[in-house]
């Protein structure tokens, strides 16, 4: 390709472009108006005009989610930039891909604390995988060559590319690299993968247990760890990424574990003599008390990340590598051991598991309650559309709910925001998830106080015609500090209670979309059915639910991940 | 199932890396330390054979995690081209330190031939001052300095460690040697 002279905004354009981009969500401010000058005239960029640099952030994410790709987001210099840090924030903490770009004002001005001046590249160092501040212009195609490549190889992260004014408007010569040369990125691999003695592991135990997290999406292994597990035979715990790394209306999946995992999911866990762990990172919301975390059990590691590896557990057999090209040799090796010497006998455990799983299963008990339940809510819009969806959530019970009842059937499907737990996630994700799926089904399950922290971005959905569905389980409280509250601060309901405000219909009304609401049981079917018939835009749909309702079980933090409360 | 036990003393290690020489390095490695809880002794950087790389040596103290848990950490910053532990049998360490000690002059003499036992030399006097300087491991400076002591130490600098190994062994990847 011969280089063509262009401005820097140009070339961030066509880079872009190169890259594969489809859509691109900000909006613009002072320090950034080269690129959108440039972008005015890209026939292949789409941009989405959110209303909060948060929201594209979160948007980004849930069509990075959603698709695999790499999700892209603007913001302008100062409070554009400082508005991304909690979505990039979110996306480093569960890998999700995303290139942010920034404006900056011009390089003679940097460090002066001019107007709307934020040192970006500061501020988001502990939350990216790498960030750049262009100094050159001629560096350009370069560093957005070397940012998506970041972005999305390896374990996958979030990366920022800060932009000054100046360099946005000087010429280069643009010419766009094929590959990528950065010296201290692909650390060397220094040990081959134990295979053999992980497959040892395998055939010696007899209590062994699968546990899946986020790996298995970010890499894409989806038949590879279902042909593992079959193989194995043994039971699949996941965590809240994990949702969707296997089916889980697979007989040998019990869902979710930790906090507010199963019981019997807990008790595997903490009964097995060996961990599996295939792209998870041993967090505290699925551990418990680390010290007393499946005290009998040896530990299969794989991840991508070394720096995962005996972080917090120490892996009897670390295995470092991408999970799509390491498993399939696992399972070989797995099937030689089995045909070598047998296949062990875990009859007996699968049979523990079963009682467990019959003994304790999740539940709830809707009969006799005047008021919806939460978890009544999620199972309701499942049946409707038998779990053809993807759905998003905000953070709190309603998450928890949706993560416990929606049984998620395949890959991509359950977007939520699990490390960093941010509140408002739901909408945003939801609309970059159904733009980057126009096809699929996308429902949202939120909460109240969760869906008023992004609401603006309605008018971004409404002005796409996104026909996205949100449902708000609505309990007027911050329902999680609530629970918290009750449990351990002597009903203590400290600034919990939320006003009955807005009206959710005629808030959806004001925004021109569709707004529903189901006050009792018998309305709930019918309102679910109406909101999937609507395809013209976006609908919320406000489900009152029982105030009161908690999410159970659950491990105290802190507590041993057997030593569950359960609310009866 | 082992975990990572708290040790109540403490373990020290010499991390050496080989970074690139661009802006805000220090700064990404530094934060890294601080945010995961490591605690740095001494750090020290400067140029190497090679224009576009510079060295660090950190001196790293852990009281619960594993060195090797710091080393996956600092790897995975992208301008860290390499890092490794080094070995405390393999490890060639040198400190620069400079004591200024206010003492009247018939002490001088006495002075001089201390600092000549610990091969250091004194570069500055003045009537009732003088400069030391010494370079040497951390142990010898540390008995240099417990001598100088009863002069009167006025002011006091470390360089902090700087190491290489041994032999032929050499921390750059194959690309840069």
């Amino acid at each position: 390709m011969p280089k063509e002279k262009m401005t820097g905004a140009r070339a961030v354009v066509r880079a872009l472009e190169s890259e594969g981009v489809e859509y691109i969500f900000g909006i613009p401010g002072g320090a950034i108006l080269p690129i959108y000058d440039a972008l005015f005239d890209s026939k292949k960029l789409k941009h989405v005009l959110v209303r909060h640099e948060q929201v594209g952030a979160h948007a980004a994410e849930g069509y990075a989610h959603a698709t695999g790709k790499v999700g892209v987001c603007f913001g302008t210099s100062g409070p554009g930039a400082t508005n991304l840090v909690t979505g990039i924030a979110d996306a480093y903490m569960d890998s999700v891909p995303m290139v942010a770009i920034t404006g900056n004002v011009s390089s003679a001005l940097i460090g002066t604390d001019a107007f709307q001046e934020a040192d970006i590249t500061g501020i988001t160092m502990p939350i990216t995988k790498h960030n750049w501040l262009v100094t050159d212009v001629r560096e350009l195609p370069r560093i957005l060559k070397e940012a998506f490549y970041v972005a999305r190889t390896g374990r996958p992260g979030p990366v920022l590319v800060d932009i000054p004014k100046d360099i946005q408007n000087a010429e280069l010569e643009f010419e766009y690299p094929d590959t990528v040369h950065i010296p201290g990125y692909h650390p060397p691999v220094r040990e081959e993968p134990r295979l053999k003695d992980a497959a040892l592991l395998v055939r010696n135990s007899v209590r062994p247990v699968i546990y899946l997290g986020g790996g298995v999406r970010t890499s894409n292994a989806y038949p590879e760890v279902l042909a593992f597990c079959e193989l194995l035979d043994a039971p699949v715990v996941t965590t809240v990424h994990g949702k969707g790394a296997f089916p889980e209306n697979h007989p040998l999946c019990l869902g979710m574990f930790g906090m507010h995992g199963g019981r019997y999911s807990n008790y595997t866990v903490q009964g097995s003599d060996l961990i599996i762990a295939l792209g998870a990172r041993f967090d505290d919301r699925v551990t418990g008390k680390l010290s007393t975390f499946a005290p009998e059990a040896k530990v299969v590691h794989l991840d991508v990340d070394p720096a995962e590896i005996s972080k917090l557990v120490t892996a009897t057999v670390p295995l470092v590598g991408d999970l799509k090209a390491l498993l399939p040799g696992l399972t070989e090796e797995v099937k030689k051991a089995f045909a070598a010497h047998g296949r062990p006998d875990i009859s007996p455990w699968k049979a523990r598991v079963a009682e467990w799983r019959e003994k304790y299963p999740l539940r709830y008990k809707q009969e006799g309650q005047k008021h919806i339940l939460p978890q009544t809510a999620v199972e309701a819009i499942w049946r409707k559309v038998q779990g053809k969806a993807i759905v998003t959530t905000g953070v709190g019970e309603h998450q928890m709910f949706a993560a416990q009842y929606w049984k998620t059937t395949g890959p991509r499907q359950f977007i939520t925001s699990g490390g960093l737990g941010t509140m408002g996630f739901c909408l945003p994700a939801a609309m970059g998830a159904q733009l980057g799926k126009p096809n699929d089904l996308v429902i949202g399950i939120d909460g109240d106080g969760s869906f008023q922290m992004t609401l603006q971005d309605l008018a971004t959905c409404v002005e796409l015609k996104l026909p996205i569905k949100i449902f708000i389980l609505n309990n007027l409280f911050l329902g999680m500090v609530r629970q918290w509250q009750e449990l351990f601060y002597e009903n203590r309901f400290s600034e919990t209670p939320l006003a009955d405000c807005p009206d959710f219909v005629k808030l959806a009304d004001a925004y021109g979309c569709l707004g529903l609401r189901a006050r009792t049981l018998d309305e709930l079917d019918g309102v679910i059915e109406k909101a999937l018939a609507h395809k013209d835009g976006p609908c919320i749909v406000d489900v009152r639910v029982r105030r009161q309702e908690k999410v159970f079980p659950m491990v105290p933090a802190g507590a041993p991940l057997n030593d569950m409360i359960d609310g009866e | 199932m082992e975990r990572n036990e708290e040790k109540p003393n403490g373990s020290t290690h010499t991390i050496s890396l080989l970074v690139e020489n661009k802006p805000g390095v220090l700064h990404r490695i530094a934060g890294l330390f601080s945010r995961r809880g490591y605690n740095i002794a001494s750090l020290t950087v400067g140029p190497t054979e090679h224009p576009e790389y510079s060295r660090m040596t950190i001196v790293v103290r852990l009281s619960s995690k594993p060195v090797e848990q710091v080393v996956r950490q600092v790897q995975k910053l992208v301008p860290v081209v390499e890092v490794r532990e080094l070995s405390p049998q393999d490890l060639i360490e040198r400190e620069l330190m400079l004591v200024k000690i206010k003492t009247p002059e018939k002490n001088h003499a006495e002075l001089r031939a201390l600092a000549e036992t610990y091969e250091a030399s004194v570069v500055d006097v003045s009537p009732d001052a003088l400069v030391v300087e010494a370079t040497g491991t951390a142990g010898k400076l540390d008995a240099l300095e417990e001598r100088l002591q009863s002069y009167g130490i006025q002011e006091l600098v470390r360089s902090g460690r700087i190491a290489l190994e041994r032999g032929f062994k050499t921390l750059a990847p194959p690309s840069l040697k």
